[in-house]
Formats: C-alpha cells, sequence, structure tokens
C-alpha cells in the first residue's frame, strides 16, 4: 500500500493495522525517516530549523506504485506499506515510513532496504531545508545512487 | 504539451506551469529545453546546466534524447532528494 500525505503518522497504529488478520507472517521489517537537525552544507555540518518537502502529485504515486511492485516481484512477500510526508517538517518529525512482510527475515530486511534505496532516487521529493540565515534547496547525494546501483540487476 | 516546473526550475522560471504547444523542430526533450533556455532571464538561468535537470514525461523518468508528442506531459525537476 502506498500513502502520500502531509499529516504526521503512527508507526504504532500503522504495524498493528500492517499486521491484523494476519497468521501466515513470519516477520516484519519496518523503517522510519526523520528529519535531523544538521546537515552538510559546503563541506560543514550546519545546523537546520526545519525543512519542506515538495513533491510531484501523481507522480509521487506513480513510482512509489512502481517500486512497491519492483519490490514485490523480486522477493517474496506477504504485504508492502510505503508512507511518505510532504510540507514542513522540523527536526525529529518523521517524514517515510516502509513496512514489509514476508514469511522469513531475509526478504523483508532486503526488500525493506531496496525499497528505501529505490524511492530515494526515483520518488520526485525536494528536500528545502532552512537555517538560521536561509533556506536552500538540498544537492542530491552521490551516496543515495551508490546505494540505488546496487539493486540494478546485472 | 502541458508543463512542469518543481523546486528550484520553479523559483527560476517564476511558472509552476504552462500549455506550450510543441513546436516545429521540436522531437525531443533536448530540443524543448533549447527553446525554453531561449526565452532567456529566469529560463536560461534553470537551464544553464542541463546535467542538473532531471525531465519526467508523462510521470516517467526520462533522458534528454526522449521523444515528444503534444500531448505529453514535460516536468522538469532536481535530481530528487526525498526520503
Amino acid at each position: 500500500m502506498i500513502r502520500v500525505q502531509e499529516q504526521d503518522f503512527d508507526v504504532g497504529e500503522e504495524y498493528r493495522r500492517f499486521c491484523a488478520g494476519r497468521t501466515d507472517v513470519g516477520g516484519v521489517c519496518m523503517f522510519v525517516g526523520l528529519v535531523r537537525d544538521f546537515a552538510p552544507i559546503d563541506g560543514a555540518d550546519v545546523s537546520i530549523s526545519a525543512m519542506t518537502l515538495e513533491h510531484y502529485p501523481g507522480m509521487t504515486e506513480k513510482q512509489l506504485a512502481d517500486i512497491e511492485a519492483e519490490a514485490q516481484s523480486r522477493w517474496q512477500l506477504d504485504d508492502t506499506l510505503i508512507i511518505h510526508r510532504y510540507g514542513r517538517m522540523e527536526p525529529g518529525d518523521q517524514i517515510v515510513m516502509v513496512a514489509v512482510a514476508s514469511t522469513h527475515r531475509d526478504a523483508a530486511f532486503e526488500a525493506a532496504r531496496f525499497l528505501m534505496d529505490w524511492l530515494k532516487t526515483k520518488a520526485p521529493f525536494w528536500k528545502k531545508e532552512e537555517t538560521k540565515d536561509a533556506a536552500q534547496w538540498v544537492d542530491a547525494r552521490e551516496s543515495d545512487d551508490t546505494a540505488a546501483k546496487r539493486w540494478e540487476k546485472k | 504539451m502541458n508543463l512542469l516546473y518543481f523546486a528550484w526550475l520553479k523559483e527560476k522560471t517564476g511558472v509552476a506551469k504552462e500549455d506550450l504547444p510543441l513546436a516545429d523542430g521540436v522531437a525531443t526533450v533536448a530540443d524543448l529545453i533549447e527553446q525554453l533556455t531561449a526565452r532567456g532571464g529566469g529560463f536560461a538561468e534553470a537551464f544553464a546546466d542541463s546535467s542538473i535537470v532531471r525531465v519526467a514525461v508523462n510521470q516517467e523518468h526520462v533522458g534528454l534524447d526522449a521523444k515528444l508528442n503534444d500531448s505529453d506531459e514535460v516536468a522538469f525537476f532536481p535530481p530528487i532528494t526525498g526520503g
């Protein structure tokens, strides 16, 4: 399931709903991404007071659905969940959550990592960080591209 | 075509969306970028370095050589920084 929303989510509630009524699941792997209060800007860590996430409505949902379908075709999964927020957030706030349910843990761990790595390079979101002086768009990171590349099929 | 601009491309061009008929001689995304750059001002600034501009046609990521149709939705944005 895919959800793109402005409002916060409750991880416990999401987990309970995700597992409700299922007895065939062997394990659930979850990842939650948070807003950090610092970011590297021009080579030095700078304090961040807030960030705003812009996205491309329509394409975001389409890309996330494609990413989810790709995970389900690569691993034997019982269910998947991706929640991604947009709008203004402050340090400590939750930005993204992925959950993967599978019979065995290896598939759940790997698929959760795959979902995060791929959404960071394919789902159209852009972060604008606010420092005490200014707001600026975050540059894409090479490490995110490298992380996504590991999942390319040879 | 329906053109969309996001993040700093929206800020530099000053435009979020516009309708633009497919012009003669514009066959690919690269051609369209050349046409938009020729407007000068914020458009020239936004497309000054096409290596940091990403493009989607009909909500799929494409390269600069992608072909265009008049009914396409074409979006311009920076490299993605979500998650």
